[in-house]
């Protein structure tokens, strides 16, 4: 079995919701821990590096919650995961 | 997230409180004021009968309402409209799935309603006197003489929440709307004459 145990992603986000809403919504998907950074900022947009981090990270409904805020997913950056072994029967 | 969570949130990320809030307070005023006018009118002509007074302004707050239930559905669709598709510029991405689509799409429906119901309610409270008084409740004063006090009451309730919008001193902004609300008399009253 593979958990997904950390993301760093590369995400362009209009600016509201503003980033604490942004990283809320992100981490009651399945109680991570969400570390957000601003890295650039126009008019309307703001380019973020979020790492999301948990005991398996559910990507699916991390995009999901991505287009949902309107935000847009342009790479992952970073990815760690562990390979566990299947829970004897 | 609940509905009105959801809601909340989608009035957050358009930024439509203050619109909301705005047209409340302006439409409000409509309201209120042609109530006001109706009534002072109705009360300079002599002996009306209640039932009379209660049609003219019913309908003419079901006028306010649709008016301004429909300008406000069309100007905000188009404003929201831009406001998507500016963003949609932006993002360089069809955003019409997400919340900022779907606020695009609810959030001039609400505003509609504020709009609309603003008016419509507090045209209901001031006639109020009117429907108690055919009902044959006692009023300590005349029917319409009641409306028209009840007409600044709500005048200078929507003082009060002025006020507290702008952070000035409540009873200064009640009584200003109040002041503007009696030289609207005075000037029905010397037209009237």
């Amino acid at each position: 079995m593979i958990a997904v145990k950390r993301l760093v992603l590369d995400v362009l986000k209009p600016h509201a919701p503003n980033p604490l809403e942004f990283s809320k919504a992100l981490a009651e998907q399945g109680g991570y821990r969400v570390r957000l950074t601003v890295v650039e900022m126009d008019e309307k947009t703001e380019t973020l590096q979020v790492v999301i981090e948990g005991d398996d990270v559910d990507f699916a409904r991390i995009q999901a919650t991505l287009a949902d805020l309107g935000a847009s997913l342009h790479s992952i950056d970073e990815v760690e995961v562990v390979g566990e072994p299947e829970p004897a029967a | 997230m609940r509905l009105f969570e959801r809601f909340g949130f989608f009035l957050r990320i358009s930024r439509s409180h203050g619109i909301a809030r705005r047209y409340f307070v302006v439409n409000g005023f409509d309201g209120a004021f042609t109530m006001l006018g109706l009534c002072t009118g109705f009360q300079v002509s002599g002996d009306v009968s209640p039932t009379v007074v209660i049609r003219a302004c019913l309908g003419a707050a079901i006028a306010l309402a649709m008016s301004g239930s429909t300008s406000a559905y069309l100007s905000e669709w188009a404003e929201r409209r831009r406001w998507l598709a500016g963003l949609e510029e932006a993002m360089v991405s069809d955003l019409s799935a997400s919340s900022h689509g779907s606020a695009a799409r609810l959030v001039p429906v609400f505003i509609a309603a504020v709009n609309g119901l603003a008016p419509l309610s507090i045209s209901v409270v001031i006639i109020g006197p009117l429907w108690l008084a055919r009902a044959g409740l006692p009023l300590p004063l005349a029917p319409l003489p009641m409306a028209i006090a009840t007409a600044f009451v709500c005048i200078f309730g929507l003082g009060i929440f002025l006020g507290r919008i702008g952070g000035t001193f409540w009873l200064w902004s009640g009584l200003r709307t109040v002041l503007i609300a009696m030289a609207t008399v005075a000037l029905i009253l010397l037209v009237e004459a």
